[in-house]
């Protein structure tokens, strides 16, 4: 069975993230990135799968600039066979990146898509379902547990109630949660290798998808910093900051 | 606790940007290290000894190795910890790719063991002697020892140590007393007595390679007569499995200052068999081949605790409420401002940190030397790089040892009296930091080493090799007004290095008693031109840089090499002074008068 796993250069999640002045968005220039930690964790499991003897063999899929290569040898790394790199400077959404991923994936025509379930850098949870409903493909999303059986495969899901599990007929789409798997640090062997393992070049214009982003940022601007309290000597002088400060009763 | 992140951005720095590690890819046999490889690799390895090696450091100190009928066990999680290590392929980094190695860089694998020891320096003792072992054995073993050997040892699933000390022999080796029987097979019997061997018995590896060195029945006496051999903790059946227990035992672990977790052993040879390793007699000329490297690796250990302890004091001065800022309150909404408002703790921190961060650049910098040394198709270049890593290698040990002890003890000092509490994790640095100025030739060994040997080998030839590129920096430098705040104190240090050199060079001549007395303040002087140097040309990168960077990374460098030059290169003077009154005063002071 073939996997194809989505993975994003998101910025490292140890760097303190910094608004650009002009709001614009956040500053990523001369700042460490690293692959969103829910990518890793989709690899990491493609890669057991393929342990398992489950997996045959395992394409990663980045969409972006020049610099996702880098993410793209990390999943390399740590046990992908092959990368494809699709090639844009555009600012991509979520609705942009499953299309691209529809395309990849019709070409490729894998069998299991893993994908994370968000990105920690703008958490908007949603291109994995998009990938699934693009292509009317069963999905599972936000999985803590994945096993294959035969033409199907049990998700456990966690979910807001405590945890669901489906079965979802293949090929599918999967999202991974946080506690799917612990991901391995890349081996220095593996690191090598990866350096020689290949990476497919593509364009959206190659994929006839355009990505152009349809949602316009207005604004980015930091959080409000949470100011320090004060303590009220008397109930009166609570009721008159309530009233007239906080404007709340 | 310290919580260490490893340095990425500085060393990425120092490999990409000011020793331009983009030529050792030039190397025969360095192709695939490119700087994007070296940055993944350094990446990784952060990684694991930030995740898998930190969390072992308080409690491997506080549980220690311990002996039980012979058999050392780790600290908990030290075993797993390893294998994890040795799955990563971390001990193949530098190891020659025909034996398994990775073939990858010296100068990388010194960034890389900086890390380990940063999160564990006990943990760091297991592979750094196993690479001691292994080249011993690559550079004299016989080709059949190489075969059967080294690929264990690059793979790590065994572990090497180095066995020189005895109770009456230390420094000087030539007191060594252990035998070696030659025997009808080939092989030698070794018997005596070893101390203070690190890694010398334990629970990582099923078997343990014991570099040992001994005399033969003919041998003349002294450093002339003493021959290396290898012994087996377990002998091997003729298919290569693991056999029959040879006859060497821990019969005791040392109760140290530091570094609890690293079982420091006696080790008894008792009739053990053991193969000679190189020529007969030969067994010093043997070390010395490999000695730079392990001595370079010893500085690099107190580099790592300097670091470490760096990056606890700033964390603590973060938090810590006490007082106000004398500059005006910087935390209103708080009871105190952060200790780091204070001049002193700045003055702490920037002192470690000056040095830690010249420190890392040296290594490196002599690391790439090495790199050179072996590898580049010129002979010329050959020994150009290699004159210049002989006449460093005393002064990176010494003087990196030092800034890892006085860093750790700042650190400490730091946290106030919470730096003094074992729990709170920063005097375990000190105690730490504290053995690599002792072992691995001691810094007075060093300083006797530089003066007594390096400089004056082949009529001072190694000396041009760093008197040339400073000599050039402060030319250049000085041509540049902006880095005038750089080179004249720079220019200043280099004038008495250079004037000093010619003085102890004439002392030591004449009175070989006079030259050793000067010769760890000597060792110094060179040390702080070292460092003078290398902050010029940080300096001189971090300018051309500065204005479009929005990081701070620059500006802080900038601001470390100011500190540096105006408030820890004038110690320099005391050193001068020192050299200059000769023996003096000291040689007054004979045996009789203490
Ligand atoms: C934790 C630990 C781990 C160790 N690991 C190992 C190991 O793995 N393998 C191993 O073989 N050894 C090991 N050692 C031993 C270590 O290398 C020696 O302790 C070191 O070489 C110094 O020898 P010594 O202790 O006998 O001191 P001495 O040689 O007795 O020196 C005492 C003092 O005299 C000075 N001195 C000695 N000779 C001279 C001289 N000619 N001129 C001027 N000054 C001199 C020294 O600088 C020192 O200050 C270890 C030691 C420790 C504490």
């Amino acid at each position: 069975m073939k996997v194809l796993v989505a993975v994003k250069r998101v910025i490292d999640a140890n760097v303190k993230v910094r608004v650009k002045t002009d709001g614009s968005g956040v500053e990523t220039a001369n700042v460490k990135m690293a692959m969103n930690p829910f990518c890793e964790i989709a690899v990491e499991e493609a890669v057991r799968m393929k342990e398992a003897g489950v997996a045959t063999e395992i394409v990663a899929v980045s969409c972006g600039g020049a610099s996702c290569a880098e993410t793209l040898r990390t999943a390399l790394a740590m046990g992908a066979d092959r990368g494809i790199h699709v090639q844009t400077d555009l600012a991509l959404q979520p609705l942009g990146v499953a299309k691209l991923l529809k395309a990849v994936i019709e070409k490729e025509q894998p069998k299991l898509v893993i994908t994370g379930k968000q990105a920690i850098d703008d958490d908007s949870n949603q291109t994995g379902q998009m990938v699934a409903g693009l292509l009317g493909w069963a999905q599972g999303t936000f999985a803590s547990k994945l096993t294959v059986e035969g033409e199907q495969l049990r998700a456990k899901r966690e979910v807001d109630g405590g945890l669901e599990t489906v079965l979802l007929k293949l090929p599918a789409v999967v999202t991974t949660d946080l506690r799917l798997n612990e991901p391995r640090y890349a081996s220095l062997p593996n690191i090598m290798k990866a350096k020689k393992k290949p990476i497919e070049a593509l364009t959206p214009d190659a994929l006839g998808v355009d990505p152009t982003p349809r949602l316009t940022v207005l604004k980015v601007i930091e959080p409000p910093k949470r100011k320090s309290g004060t303590k009220v000597k008397t109930v009166a002088e609570l009721v008159e900051k309530l009233r007239n400060e906080a404007k709340v009763i | 606790m310290p919580d260490y992140k490893a340095p990425l951005r500085d060393f990425r720095f120092l490999l990409e940007e000011l020793l331009d590690a983009g030529a050792i890819q030039a190397l025969p046999g360095y192709g695939e290290a490119t700087p994007e490889l070296m940055a993944t690799v350094l990446e990784a390895a952060g990684a694991f000894v930030e995740k898998e090696l930190q969390p072992l450091n308080r409690s491997g100190d506080e549980e220690g190795s311990v002996l039980a009928n012979g058999a050392v066990t780790t600290p908990k999680g030290f075993k797993e910890a390893y294998a994890k290590f040795i799955e990563g392929g971390w001990t193949s980094l530098p190891c020659d790719p025909a034996h398994g190695g990775q073939g990858l860089p010296k100068m990388l694998h010194i960034a890389v063991e900086e890390m380990i020891c940063s999160a564990n320096l006990s943990f760091g003792m297991f592979p750094g002697l196993s690479i001691g072992a292994y080249n011993a054995l690559l550079l004299h073993g016989t080709e059949e020892q190489k075969r059967i050997y080294l690929p264990k040892l690059v793979s790590g699933e065994w572990a090497g140590t180095m066995c020189l000390t005895e109770p009456q022999c230390g420094t000087d080796l030539g007191l060594v007393r252990t035998r070696a029987e030659p025997q009808p097979d080939g092989s030698y019997r070794i018997t005596g007595g070893k101390i203070f061997i690190s890694a010398g018995e334990h629970d990582l590896t099923p078997n343990i390679l014991h570099l040992v060195l001994a005399r033969l029945p003919d041998a003349p006496a002294g450093t002339r007569g003493i021959s290396l051999f290898l012994v087996p903790k377990i002998l091997l059946e003729a298919d290569g499995n693991l056999g029959a227990r040879n006859g060497v035992t821990c019969i005791a672990l040392e109760k140290k200052m530091g570094i609890h977790a690293s079982p420091t052993c006696q080790l008894a040879f008792d009739g053990a068999t053991g193969w000679l390793v190189g020529h007969p007699h030969k067994g010093m000329s043997a070390m010395f081949t490999m000695m730079n490297a392990a001595r370079l690796a010893v500085g690099v250990q107190g580099l790592g605790v300097a670091e470490a302890a760096y990056q606890g004091a700033r964390d603590y001065a973060r938090t810590r409420l006490q007082g106000r800022s004398p500059a005006g309150v910087a935390a209103p909404d708080q009871p105190a401002d952060p200790i780091i408002v204070h001049a002193d703790i700045r003055r702490m921190l920037a002192t470690i940190r000056a040095r830690t961060e010249a420190g890392r650049a040296l290594a490196l910098w002599i690391g790439r030397e090495l790199d050179i040394a072996e590898k580049h198709p010129d002979a010329g270049m050959r020994q150009a790089a290699d004159d210049l890593v002989a006449l460093m290698t005393p002064i990176v040990k010494s003087v990196l040892t030092d800034i890892g002890h006085e860093a750790a003890n700042l650190g400490v000092q730091v946290w106030g009296g919470h730096g003094y509490i074992r729990d709170n994790g920063m005097e375990q640095l000190a105690r730490g930091a504290r053995i690599t100025e002792s072992d691995e030739g001691t810094n007075g060994t060093q300083a006797l080493d530089l003066v007594g040997r390096k400089l004056g080998l082949h009529t001072g030839r190694l000396l041009r090799q760093f008197f040339h590129p400073v000599g050039d920096c402060v030319e250049a430098a000085s041509a540049k007004p902006e880095m005038a705040e750089f080179a004249l104190p720079l220019a200043k240090v280099f004038a008495r290095l250079q004037q000093t050199t010619a003085f102890v060079a004439e002392l030591g001549l004449k009175d070989p008693e006079a030259g050793a007395a000067v010769a760890p303040d000597y060792l110094k002087l060179f040390g702080f031109t070292a460092f003078a140097y290398l902050w010029a040309r940080m300096a001189e990168v971090a300018l051309a840089k500065e204005a479009g960077d929005n990081t701070g990374f620059y500006k802080a460098k900038l601001a470390t090499a100011r500190f540096f030059m105006e408030r820890l290169l004038p110690e320099h003077a005391a050193s001068f002074a020192a050299i200059m009154a000769g023996k003096g005063a000291l040689g007054a002071m004979e045996p009789a008068i203490f």
